[in-house]
C-alpha cells in the first residue's frame, strides 16, 4: 500500500497531467483479509492488495469518469486521455457544481489501528480458533468469516484541495448451527481489539442450543422484542432512503414529510461519521467535511444527506455524504446512480434493558435477526423478510420456547409508530457501504404473513 | 506461459502447494447512464490484477494484487502459501480435488458488433432519445435509461499444465419510468428490473428496440398509479418470463449450489433444502418441470468456455420431469459428493460451475445459465384456458429463506384474468409458496417461442462479496394454488 507521501505525488501527478478545466482525482486503496470459516474448520482464507484511481474531469459542464488500478505513467496518461474523450462527447450536465474548493478540515483523529492492519492469517485464525473448539465441546457447527482491512482514501482536486485518512476496520460474522436451530452474532470496529471474537462465538453457539427443537407458530400480529441485529436492519432501510436524490426525487419514505411526526417520539436517527465507537472518517469522496444529521428527530422526519450534486440543485449545503464514483471496497465497480448516501448510521439508544423489554410483553415474539429482507413498497417501507438464528415465542415476559422461522410483510415506518421501548445497549454491524449501530426495540405490533418448516 | 504466471506456480510449488492455479484478469467497462434528460453517469473501468490458490497441506489460501510485477508475483504467491498454512491451522477434512482437469484452449464470445466500437455519441444519442420519449408521458417523474459494455481477458494456469485464454465481452441495457402521485409510487422497467445482460455486441441493444418500448413503459407506469391493487387470496398464477426467470434463480438456481449444501455458505447466503439423500428421487415439481444449467448456451449471461478452475463448460440437468437430478458443482465438492455417495472419488468430475467476479476473489460455486425448458403452449391459448387467475411479470422484490424454501416476490404490474382474457391492471402484485409446492403446481409452460434467456447481472454471494453475471432461459408459466396479495391493504 502506497504511503500518504506516494498518493499525495500520484495524485499531484495526475492532476498535472489532465488537460481538463476541472479535474478530480480519488485514490481508493485497500488492503483487506478475510478468514472465512464454515463446518468448524477454516475453508476459504483470502487477500486482496489494490490501489485505484477514480478520477473524474469536467470540460465545463461535461463530467466524465474513470477508475484505472495501472497507477504508473503509462496507466495515468491512458486514463486521462480516455475519460477527456468520454467527457468531450456527451452533452452537459447542468446540475454540475464544479469540484470541491479547499477549505480546512475540521481537526479529527483517524481510525486507524496498526494491530488491525498488521493482522496475520495467523492471528485470525487463532481467534477463529477459538469459536471452532468452543463448537465442537458444544457439538454444534459454527460457520462465519473474520475480516480485517487496511484502507487509504484520498481526494484531490485542481483546485487544491488534498485531503487524506487512512482508515483500518475489523468485522466479524458468525452463524452456528444444531441439527434444529442456528445462531448469530455480528461486531465490526475500526480496531480489532474491540471484537472480542470468542465471546461473540459464545453468543452465537449458545444462542443455537437455545434455540433447538423450535415449535411451529401461527403468522398474524404479535408484539416483538428485536435484538439490536434485527433492529439494525431498520436502520439500514430507513438510512438507504435518506439521500437527497430519492427524497428530492419523491422516492423516499421521507419525501414531502419533513417536519413531520412519523415514528414514536422514543426514535432518533443520526448519520455521525464523527463517533468515535463507530468508524470515525473527516470527509467524504468529494473531499467535503461530513456533518452530522439528524433523519429522525425524536419521532420528527429529520434531514436528508446531501452531496455537492443534490445540494446545489435544491439551495441547500453539502451535508458530505459523497459517495465515490466507484465502489471504495470494490474499486472495479462503477457506482454514481446512489446518490448520497449516509454511511455512519445510529438509531439512538432508548433507558431500556433487554430482559425488562422481554418481561414486558405478555404474549409476543423475540426476534434475534432478520434475513434476506427487500423492499416491497417504498412509501412506507414495506420489507418482507424472514426470522432467522434464534426466534422465540415470549409468554408471560419470559422466554417460554424457541419456534420456527416466519416471514413478515410489514411497514417499517408503521412498525416504529408503536415503540413500547428502546433498549440502552447497541451494537456495531458492518453493512455494504457502512458501520451502523443500533440498540433492541419492543415494538407493540409486527405482521408476520408466512411460516417456514425450520 | 505468461512469466507471471509461471513465476506464481513455480514459486508456489516451492514452498510446498501441492496444487496451485493463477489467474491473470484484465477488465474493461463502459457504463452510460442518463436520468431525468440529464447524463449521470460516463464512466469506464480499466482493472487488471492477479489471483493465485493454491491447495498446501490440503489446505487452500488464495492472494490477489492488482500490480503485474514479478517481485509483487513472488510476495502475494509466498502471502497465499501462509494464508493456506494458517487455513490449515483448524482443517478437519483434506480437500481432495478428484482427477486431473489438464486443458490448453481459448474461448472467445461470439459478436457481431463490437460494444466498444460503437461512438459513445450513438450509445447516448439512442438513451437520450429513449429518455425523452418516457417523459413525454405525463405523470411520469423519473426516468432513467442505461448502457453497459464489459470485456474481460483473462488467462488461467494450474500447476497440472492448463493453460487457457477466455475473453468474455457483455452488453447489457436498461430503461425505466418512474410515476409518483398522492403517495403512490409505480415503476416500469424493460427490458426487466435488472438490466437486460448478454454475451454479446452491440446487436442485442439494436434488437432491444429500447426506443420503440420506450413510451408503452412510461405508460404503464402512469396507469399503475390509478390500478386496483392485486387482490389476497389463493389462485392461479401466470409468470412472464423475466419473473420466471428470477423464480428459477432463487428457487432452483441457488439451492442446486452444492457448496450451500455442504455448509460452506451457511454464515451469509444459507444453506440448502435439496440436501443429498434426495438426489435422484426428490419430486422438486411438476414432470412438466426441467431444469437444466447450460453454459453453453450462445449469448447467455452466464456462458463461458471454461470455469474459473480450468473446467470446460457444460449442461448439466437439475431437475427431470419433476425430480430433482443435478446440482451445480466444483471439482471438490463433486469429489465430496461421490465419496458419500459411496460412489469412485477418481471417477467424480465438476460441473464446470466454479466462478470468480475478478481477480481479487476467489472462485465459489456459482450459476451459468439455470433454465426451464420450454414446454408447447401458445401464450394466448394459455390465457384462455385460464378461467380465473392473475398474470405477473417484471420484479419488484425477492426474498426467500436460508434453505430457499419459502419465498415473496413483487412484480411490477398484474393482471387480472377472468374467463380467459386479460381484464383489469393490477398493482403492486406480490406472491409466496413452498418451492417444492409452487413447482408442483406448474400445469403449463410456454414454447420455445416465447423462451428467451434472461440476464441478471447482480446475483449476490460469498465473504467477501462476489456479484455474479448469470443467465435465465424461461417462457411464461402457469401455476395452480399460489397464494398472491401479502400487502395489507
Amino acid at each position: 500500500m502506497l504511503n500518504e507521501t506516494e498518493i499525495r505525488n500520484l495524485l499531484h501527478h495526475v492532476l498535472a497531467r489532465s488537460q481538463a478545466t476541472e479535474t478530480e482525482v480519488v485514490f481508493l486503496g485497500l488492503e483487506e483479509a478475510l478468514t472465512r470459516f464454515a463446518n468448524n474448520e477454516i475453508h476459504q482464507n483470502v487477500a486482496e492488495t489494490q490501489g485505484v484511481l477514480a478520477i473524474r474531469v469536467a470540460l465545463g459542464k461535461r463530467v466524465a469518469a474513470l477508475s484505472t488500478n495501472a497507477l504508473d505513467e503509462a496507466g495515468v496518461e491512458r486514463a486521462l486521455e480516455q475519460a477527456l474523450a468520454l467527457a468531450k462527447l456527451q452533452p452537459e450536465n447542468p446540475y454540475f457544481p464544479g469540484f470541491t474548493p479547499p477549505a480546512p478540515l475540521p481537526a479529527w483523529s483517524a481510525a486507524y489501528d496498526e494491530a488491525t492492519a498488521a493482522a496475520t492469517p495467523e492471528y485470525r485464525a487463532q481467534a477463529v480458533g477459538a469459536v471452532l473448539r468452543y463448537a465442537l465441546e458444544k457439538e454444534v457447527n459454527a460457520s462465519g468469516a473474520f475480516r480485517t482491512s487496511r484502507y487509504a482514501w484520498a481526494v484531490a482536486n485542481s483546485h487544491g484541495l488534498f485531503a487524506y485518512t487512512p482508515t483500518t476496520l475489523a468485522d466479524l460474522t458468525i452463524v452456528a448451527m444444531t441439527a434444529t436451530s442456528s445462531g448469530y452474532a455480528a461486531d465490526a470496529a475500526w480496531h480489532v481489539d474491540a471484537v472480542d471474537v470468542a465471546a461473540r462465538g459464545r453468543e452465537a453457539v449458545d444462542k443455537a442450543l437455545k434455540a433447538q427443537n423450535p415449535r411451529p407458530v401461527a403468522p398474524g400480529d404479535y408484539p416483538v422484542v428485536l435484538e439490536p441485529y434485527a433492529a439494525q436492519d431498520f436502520l439500514d432501510f430507513l438510512v438507504n432512503a435518506a439521500g437527497a436524490m430519492g427524497v428530492e426525487e419523491g422516492q423516499s419514505w421521507m419525501s414531502g414529510r419533513q417536519g413531520e411526526p412519523l415514528m414514536s417520539p422514543a426514535i432518533t436517527v443520526v448519520d455521525d461519521a464523527t463517533d468515535p465507537a463507530l468508524w470515525p472518517m473527516p470527509f467524504d469522496f468529494e473531499g467535503m467535511p461530513r456533518q452530522r444529521v439528524e433523519i429522525v428527530r425524536q419521532g420528527v422526519v429529520g434531514d436528508a444527506v446531501y452531496d455537492r450534486l443534490w445540494a446545489g440543485r435544491t439551495g441547500k449545503v453539502s451535508t458530505g455524504h459523497a459517495l465515490p464514483p466507484f465502489n471504495p471496497f470494490a474499486p472495479q465497480l462503477a457506482m454514481g446512480v446512489y446518490g448520497p448516501v449516509p454511511v455512519h448510521p445510529i438509531m439512538a439508544p432508548g433507558d431500556a434493558e433487554l430482559p425488562a423489554m422481554i418481561a414486558g410483553v405478555e404474549r409476543g415474539i423475540y426476534v434475534t435477526r432478520f434475513n434476506y429482507t427487500r423492499l416491497v413498497h417504498p412509501r412506507d417501507v414495506i420489507v418482507t423478510g424472514l426470522t432467522r438464528d434464534g426466534t422465540f415465542w415470549i409468554e408471560n415476559g419470559e422466554l417460554a420456547y424457541p419456534v420456527k422461522n416466519l416471514r413478515f410483510t410489514q411497514s417499517y415506518v408503521e412498525a416504529l409508530q408503536q415503540v413500547v421501548a428502546v433498549g440502552r445497549q447497541q451494537q456495531n454491524e458492518r453493512g455494504y457501504f457502512s458501520v451502523g449501530r443500533a440498540p433492541a426495540l419492543s415494538l407493540g405490533s409486527f405482521r408476520f404473513t408466512g411460516a417456514t418448516t425450520f | 506461459m505468461n512469466e507471471l504466471l509461471a513465476l506464481a506456480l513455480n514459486r508456489a510449488q516451492l514452498l510446498g502447494a501441492s496444487y496451485a492455479d493463477v489467474r491473470l484478469l484484465h477488465t474493461r467497462e463502459q457504463g452510460l447512464t442518463v436520468h431525468n434528460g440529464v447524463v449521470q453517469n460516463a464512466n469506464e473501468v480499466e482493472n487488471d490484477g492477479f489471483g493465485v490458490r493454491v491447495l498446501v497441506d490440503g489446505a487452500w489460501g488464495f492472494a490477489g494484487s492488482a500490480l503485474l510485477t514479478p517481485a509483487e508475483v513472488e510476495r502475494v504467491t509466498a502471502q497465499a502459501v501462509a494464508i493456506a498454512r494458517a487455513s490449515a491451522l483448524f482443517l478437519r477434512e483434506p480437500v481432495l480435488l478428484g482427477p486431473a482437469e489438464v486443458h490448453q484452449g481459448s474461448y472467445r464470445t461470439a459478436y457481431q458488433i463490437d460494444p466498444f466500437a460503437v461512438s459513445l455519441e450513438e450509445k447516448l444519442a439512442l438513451l437520450l432519445e429513449a429518455d425523452a420519449l418516457m417523459r413525454q408521458e405525463p405523470g411520469v417523474k423519473i426516468t432513467h435509461s442505461g448502457l453497459v459494455a464489459l470485456r474481460k481477458f483473462q488467462t488461467f494456469a494450474s500447476t497440472e499444465g492448463s493453460y487457457i485464454e477466455q475473453e468474455i465481452t457483455e452488453t447489457g441495457a436498461e430503461i425505466q419510468a418512474f410515476a409518483i402521485a398522492n403517495g403512490e409510487i409505480q415503476r416500469r422497467s424493460y427490458p426487466h428490473a435488472f438490466r437486460d445482460q448478454r454475451t454479446e455486441g452491440w446487436e442485442f441493444v439494436q434488437r432491444l428496440d429500447l426506443v420503440g418500448n420506450a413510451p408503452r413503459i412510461a405508460a404503464e407506469a402512469v396507469a399503475l398509479l390509478t390500478a386496483e391493487p392485486c387482490p389476497s387470496g389463493v389462485t392461479t398464477l401466470i409468470l412472464g418470463g423475466s419473473q420466471l426467470g428470477l423464480q428459477v434463480h432463487e428457487s432452483c438456481g441457488h439451492p442446486t449450489e452444492l457448496d450451500r449444501v455442504f455448509g460452506t455458505e451457511a454464515a451469509y447466503a444459507g444453506t440448502s433444502f435439496l440436501t443429498p439423500e434426495k438426489l435422484d428421487g426428490f419430486r422438486y415439481g411438476s414432470p412438466l418441470v426441467n431444469l437444466t444449467a447450460d453454459a453453453t448456451i450462445p449469448g447467455g449471461l452466464g456462458t463461458f468456455g471454461y470455469d474459473d478452475e480450468g473446467v470446460p463448460a457444460q449442461r448439466v440437468p437439475l431437475v427431470r420431469e419433476g425430480l430433482f437430478v443435478g446440482y451445480l458443482t466444483s471439482r471438490e465438492t463433486a469429489t465430496k459428493l461421490a465419496r458419500l455417495r459411496g460412489l469412485d472419488p477418481a471417477q467424480a468430475r465438476s460441473g464446470a460451475a466454479m466462478r470468480a467476479s475478478g481477480w481479487n476473489r476467489l472462485p465459489i460455486i456459482r450459476m451459468t445459465n439455470i433454465n426451464l425448458e420450454p414446454g408447447t403452449w401458445e401464450l394466448e391459448d394459455l390465457i384462455a384456458d385460464t378461467d380465473d387467475g392473475i398474470y405477473m411479470e417484471s420484479n419488484r422484490s425477492w426474498s426467500i429463506d436460508n434453505l430457499r424454501l419459502n419465498f415473496q416476490f413483487g412484480t411490477e404490474l398484474g393482471y387480472e384474468i377472468k374467463g380467459g382474457r386479460r381484464t383489469r391492471l393490477l398493482k403492486n402484485a406480490t406472491y409466496t409458496g413452498m418451492t417444492p409446492e409452487f413447482w408442483g403446481g406448474c400445469d403449463a409452460i410456454c414454447n420455445e417461442k416465447y423462451w428467451q434467456v434472461w440476464g441478471v447481472p447482480n446475483c449476490g454471494k460469498g465473504q467477501p462479496s462476489q456479484t455474479a453475471h448469470t443467465g435465465h432461459g424461461a417462457a411464461p408459466a402457469r401455476f395452480r394454488n399460489v397464494r398472491v396479495g401479502v400487502i395489507k391493504s
